[in-house]
């Protein structure tokens, strides 16, 4: 019982981290039908800004962890909105292939960049939650994995009322479904797809500082975790933002689940399994749990 | 008087292909006017050019001010309403996010109670998702919605497309007690010659990117040439 709740615990927190990336993929595609293979890196991009807040000097002071944490939120959605404006944008008229290519330029750019500004080697990363566990009726509940999977379904759970609720949101969801109709409108659905580039990349950072203390600060730390969003989105089926959350939680509960029972499954085997997933989702049911099989006429 | 819409000379391709060439047309405050045509005649491209979903040469005057090139966006902000082909309904949307995607340029709460006036059955049926209407409901649905943005001209391309001739009555009526109660002026792109007649004040017929010939409802209905080509007796 006890082994159960904690692989539980470490696959719900795992998992999250999959899931806000996951999410991110989600949100660029809905709208536009690309993947944006640099989210990953904008992630790791954006974490390492974190670590650089609280660990230079800026203007004679460092800043704490959650000032730093609430700093680069802000500084990773200019970041995003200002990619999408810069890169994006001027490919408007361009085929999604060419888009994901430019997405592919991306993230070797940021990859090259991050290692030349900070150095290529591994960096510890602060966590703002202790290493100590609570422990409930004989079960050990660790601290980290509770507040790692707390902030990151907050941020989801901010970003859900916000589609759902605001006059903005919903007109993010209108563009994505029939942006020509959003813009007779008027609905300025060029600036609405920056703002989703700029919720992708909150999210990626959420993701990159809540995996980062386990994983270490380093110019490859997302390349992993954006493969295990990636099979997540796609068992939660590409196109549903509900799916991907739950495609992510449920890949990390999987993985962690099999590492736990399944002697076979070594940490070495995680990607293979995510990937495995990956394979049989789009063999079985390519449309996900939560997709719909889109029919297009000829 | 001068006109509420006016295009001089218009012209539009589609890369190569010239749609239109040099159409020059006009629609009064408070009138109804309807474009006429057969298939691929530039019907639901001359709508497409005054709105900016196309681009276009020549001049679109619109209460008094030139509209630039600047896209959709900025003519809906200049008061024009372009209900589209195939009617552009947010299928995933409920019925009443649809509504409230019309009231998306207006400040505030918006007000839905005289739409609802026009269209009561929309209150019960909001939570519906607009892609389970039926082509009829769907149809009315952007009308509401279009409604909704306050505009001064609603330019509505083949509202009968794919509709029983009964629900086709039912939504020109509609659109004839807008203009009337409201005063709304409307461009009406329609293949359905005798209803878009009976219900508009004048007329352009259009063939092959030009205007070919324009009149009264009346006048049309009585050129020969027009009935035998679209009106069939």
């Amino acid at each position: 019982m006890q082994q159960f709740f904690q692989a539980l615990m470490t696959g719900l927190a795992d998992g999250a981290i999959y899931a806000s990336l996951a999410l991110a993929l989600v949100l660029i595609y809905k709208a536009t039908e690309v993947i944006n293979f640099a989210q990953g890196e904008m992630a790791m991009f954006t974490t390492y800004i974190a670590w650089a807040l609280m660990t230079h000097s800026h203007f004679g002071h460092t800043l704490s962890y959650w000032p730093a944490f609430l700093l680069t939120l802000l500084i990773a959605f200019g970041f995003g909105v200002g990619l999408q404006r810069v890169v994006i944008r001027p490919l408007e008229r361009a085929s999604v292939l060419t888009v994901v290519m430019a997405t592919i330029a991306l993230l070797v750019i940021l990859n090259g960049l991050a290692a030349w500004i900070w150095s290529p080697e591994l960096k510890f990363f602060p966590s703002p939650f202790p290493t100590s566990t609570w422990v409930i009726g004989g079960v050990h509940i660790s601290k980290q994995d509770t507040g790692t999977f707390g902030v990151t379904i907050a941020c989801v759970v901010v970003l859900w009322l916000f589609f759902r609720f605001t006059k903005l949101g919903l007109a993010m969801r209108a563009g994505a479904v029939n942006p020509g109709a959003a813009r007779l409108l008027g609905v300025r659905t060029s600036w609405l797809l920056a703002l989703g580039w700029g919720f992708a990349a909150v999210l990626g950072a959420v993701s990159g500082m809540m995996s980062a203390p386990t994983n270490f600060l380093s110019p490859s730390m997302m390349q992993a975790t954006l493969i295990f969003a990636f099979a997540g989105a796609v068992l939660g089926g590409l196109e549903s933002p509900v799916g991907a959350v739950i495609g992510g939680l449920g890949l990390g509960v999987l993985l962690s689940m099999l590492g736990t029972y399944v002697h076979l499954v070594t940490p070495e085997l995680r990607l293979p399994v995510a990937l495995l997933v990956l394979l049989v989702v789009l063999l079985v049911k390519p449309a996900g749990l939560f997709g719909r099989v889109v029919v297009r006429r000829v | 008087m001068t006109s509420l819409l006016e295009l001089t000379n218009v012209s539009a391709r589609y890369g190569q292909v010239a749609a239109l060439h040099g159409v020059s047309i006009a629609v009064d405050e408070g009138e109804i006017v309807a474009l006429l045509g057969a298939n691929g005649a530039g019907k639901t491209t001359t709508l497409r050019a005054v709105s900016g979903t196309v681009r276009r040469g020549g001049d679109v005057v619109f209460a008094g001010k030139r509209l630039g090139r600047s896209g959709p966006e900025a003519t809906a902000r200049a008061g024009i309403a372009h209900v589209p082909e195939g009617r552009g309904i947010f299928s995933e949307l409920t019925v009443w996010e649809n509504l409230r995607m019309g009231a998306y340029m207006r400040r505030g709460r918006p007000d839905f109670s005289t739409v609802l006036a026009y269209f009561p059955w929309l209150e019960s049926r909001r939570n519906q998702q607009a892609g389970t209407l039926s082509g009829g409901e769907q149809q009315m649905l952007a009308l509401a919605r279009a409604f909704l943005q306050r505009p001064r001209l609603l330019m509505l391309d083949e509202p009968s497309l794919g509709l029983a001739p009964l629900v086709t009555r039912e939504v020109f009526r509609v659109v004839a007690d807008l203009n009337q109660r409201e005063g709304l002026a409307v461009l009406v792109v329609e293949q359905n010659a005798a209803i878009a007649l009976s219900t508009a004040r004048r007329a352009y017929v259009l063939e092959t990117g030009a205007v070919a010939v324009s009149g009264t409802a009346e006048e049309l209905k009585a050129n020969d040439a027009v009935r035998t080509a679209y009106l069939g007796y």
